[in-house]
């Protein structure tokens, strides 16, 4: 079943740059993994892991130094420029010049490939720009100038753009970097739509792990020195195998929530005890940034510690060895607990 | 929904640069040092029989060649300047700015100076001292064109560029004071004639030479519209349409070359019209689209050194202007203009 939907596949890849006469910056080597029809997947990984130089070499920007990469059964080395620009298409981060030009104008720019020698549009093109078009939301701003929009809108402009190119595999970015948090969240949702409706695989590149963790069908973490892990979100999650992302001590992965958090080493302690999960779970964390290693209760009951009783957000109160005090809200209990220092 | 809802827009465009092209190539046959009335030029171009025998040969052999020139010249500027704007991603981009016809400059001027006055642009002029002086154009232009390339690929910040852009032109200029000094005084009378720029220098001999090479010039640019359009996207974005990046580049700064070469050499440096217009030509037509923008920027480029033509040779009896004391009186404020405004300018952002 899997293998039916395989786009692209790579067995023992070396990336890296070539530089000088013999010179070789090899960045990663023994690379396995693939990419199917109807997925989206992450490729998450700390800034200068490789993770641009593995998106250049799989859109074929760049050759690998060992290795071959399959797409749809053929050596991409060796396909000609016309044939990977009807198979790979590619969102970057790079600064365009099409201010000047309508979204509609910009998205037909996506046809190239499949249009003649001056790029004239035919019934067919133009009814693949107008899909696409329509498919990102962007139909009402179809004759906006590109320079009219907002990052969100022109992220999903160069959506449509790659959509007109008609390529069954889609590389994109780092295309959520530079969006505020609803534009992130609407372009992600429309990969993952993508993904599935037009049976394409999509391959980007994020910092957003959030997002990637709720949205990507699989995902694939860089580390420098490690190599590549693909996997399901969830299975890589349990395995532990996103705690280990970053190769930082001072950064924990949090299973539970699916992200991430600086640890540190408390100088307090106190127990907790919340009425429920989200209370507890913001309790804690207004703690810790005030410099207070929890307990939760009943764990550490016995100990004779501060301990802190959450009922709900208004009502908190904190019993200390000379007695109890109540207060109203987390700005209260922080301001005390700061002057106790 | 339709590619661009204003289609009107670029036919009236077109239909008013056309008109104002008849209009302005005809004042150009009109007025000069010499008042011959519209009927007699008329009937002159027609090929009838005039009044004057005089009048006939100002007609044909002076005022016709240099309507011609300043026509092409001002086609082939203006076009060069939209292709280098577009290759280097920059609007602030053109052959003056980037040392081009400096470069252009300095071909001629090792020709005329080192072999002599005899090269000189004069009505004496031999074919070979022609194709000598057009070849030395092209490769000091395409020299200058080739060091602000390799540039591009160190500085990728685009003012930087332009400023490496000056300061190459600034060089070329200063091999050219030097051989101008141990030149011949002969070849430096005729060098510094022609630095003036005018578009009145070329005779109708000369002509079809300087037609066919920016026609062919302007031929290659057509073609290569498409992957202008995809350049807009960046250099990445155009390699994933399918578009040949080195290609396309070498070619469309050959074409860049062959244009502000063939100009220079047969008009002088013209500074201005080549990063002027393709502004007006945008600003006007309200896309960055090369579809309708380079033949827009081509009529655009031609209408402004027919005017700029015109206004050389208005003062009559007393002489002509040199070309080069207008262009950027009409130029510069278009620059200022759009330099202010550019936030309010969609193909800037």
């Amino acid at each position: 079943m899997k293998s039916a939907t395989t786009i692209l596949s790579a067995q023992q890849l070396s990336i890296g740059y070539k530089s000088g006469h013999n010179g070789v910056k090899q960045i990663h080597e023994n690379l396995a993994f693939s990419l199917h029809r109807g997925e989206l997947t992450c490729l998450l990984g700390a800034n200068g892991s490789g993770k641009s130089t593995l998106l250049r070499t799989l859109s074929a920007s760049q050759p690998p130094l060992a290795g071959e990469i399959w797409l749809e059964g053929r050596n991409l080395s060796e396909l000609s420029e016309r044939e990977l620009s009807r198979l790979i298409g590619v969102v970057l981060t790079d600064k365009t010049q099409t201010g000047g030009l309508t979204v509609y104008e910009m998205v037909a720019l996506g046809r190239q490939p499949h249009t003649g020698f001056f790029g004239r549009l035919d019934h067919h093109d133009r009814q693949v720009v107008e899909e696409a078009i329509e498919s990102v939301g962007m139909t009402h701003k179809a004759h906006s100038y590109m320079a009219q929009l907002s990052d969100g809108e022109k992220q999903k402009a160069m959506i449509a753009k790659v959509l007109a190119q008609e390529c069954p595999l889609v590389i994109l970015d780092e295309p959520t970097a530079f969006l505020d948090a609803v534009s992130r969240i609407e372009t992600m949702t429309l990969l993952h739509r993508i993904a599935a409706t037009q049976n394409k695989a999509i391959l980007l590149s994020t910092h957003d792990i959030e997002q990637a963790l709720v949205l990507a069908d699989r995902l694939w973490l860089l580390r420098k020195g490690h190599g590549l892990y693909c996997g399901e979100t969830e299975d890589l999650i349990l395995n532990g195998d996103l705690d280990t992302l970053f190769d930082r001590r001072d950064i924990c992965f949090d299973r539970a929530h699916g992200s991430y958090y600086p640890s540190v080493q408390w100088g307090k302690e106190i127990v907790v005890e919340a009425g429920d999960e989200t209370l507890l779970h913001w309790t804690v964390n207004a703690l810790n940034r005030n410099n207070y290693g929890c307990r939760i209760a009943p764990d550490g009951s016995s100990l004779a510690l501060p301990r802190l009783t959450v009922k709900d957000a208004h009502t908190l109160t904190l019993h200390t060895a000379t007695g109890a005090q109540g207060f109203d809200s987390f700005a209260n209990l922080i301001g005390f607990l700061k002057k106790q220092d | 929904m339709n590619a661009r809802p204003d289609k009107l827009r670029e036919k009236v465009l077109i239909a008013i640069l056309l008109l104002l092209l008849i209009t302005l190539c005809a004042a150009n046959l009109w007025f000069g040092s010499v008042q011959i009335p519209a009927s007699a030029v008329w009937d002159i171009l027609c090929g009838r029989e005039s009044e004057k025998e005089v009048w006939r040969f100002i007609v044909l052999e002076s005022r016709l060649p240099q309507m011609a020139a300043a026509l092409l010249s001002g086609a082939a500027l203006a076009v060069a300047g939209l292709l280098l704007q577009t290759v280097f991603n920059n609007p602030l981009a053109g052959p003056s700015i980037l040392g081009i016809d400096t470069g252009a400059s300095l071909g001629v001027a090792l020709v005329m100076l080192f072999c002599g006055g005899s090269l000189g642009l004069t009505e004496s002029t031999t074919l070979t001292g022609f194709t000598a002086i057009i070849a030395g154009a092209f490769a000091g232009s395409v020299v200058v064109l080739g060091t602000i390339l390799f540039f591009s690929t160190l500085v990728k910040n685009n003012i930087m560029l332009l400023i490496v852009g000056i300061m190459v032109g600034y060089i070329t200029s200063s091999i050219i004071s030097l051989l101008n000094y141990f030149a011949t005084a002969e070849g430096v009378h005729s060098y510094t004639i022609w630095g003036m720029g005018n578009f009145s220098g070329v005779t109708g001999e000369q002509l079809p030479y300087f037609a066919l090479s920016v026609v062919v010039g302007l031929g290659i640019a057509i073609l290569l519209i498409k992957p202008l359009n995809a350049l807009l996207l960046g250099d990445r974005y155009a390699a994933n349409l399918g578009v040949n990046i080195k290609l396309t580049r070498n070619l469309l700064l050959i074409v860049t070359g062959l244009l502000t070469a063939s100009t220079t050499a047969f008009c002088g440096p013209v500074s201005f019209i080549g990063l002027a217009v393709p502004h007006i030509a945008r600003l006007l037509l309200g896309t960055s689209n090369h579809n309708t923008l380079l033949p827009v920027t081509l009529l655009c480029g031609a209408v402004t050194t027919l005017l700029c033509n015109l206004i050389c040779i208005l003062p009559g009896e007393s002489g002509i202007l040199p070309i080069n004391a207008i262009t950027p009186v009409l130029g510069a404020p278009v620059i200022i203009y759009v330099i202010i405004n550019q936030r309010k300018i969609q193909y800037f952002n």
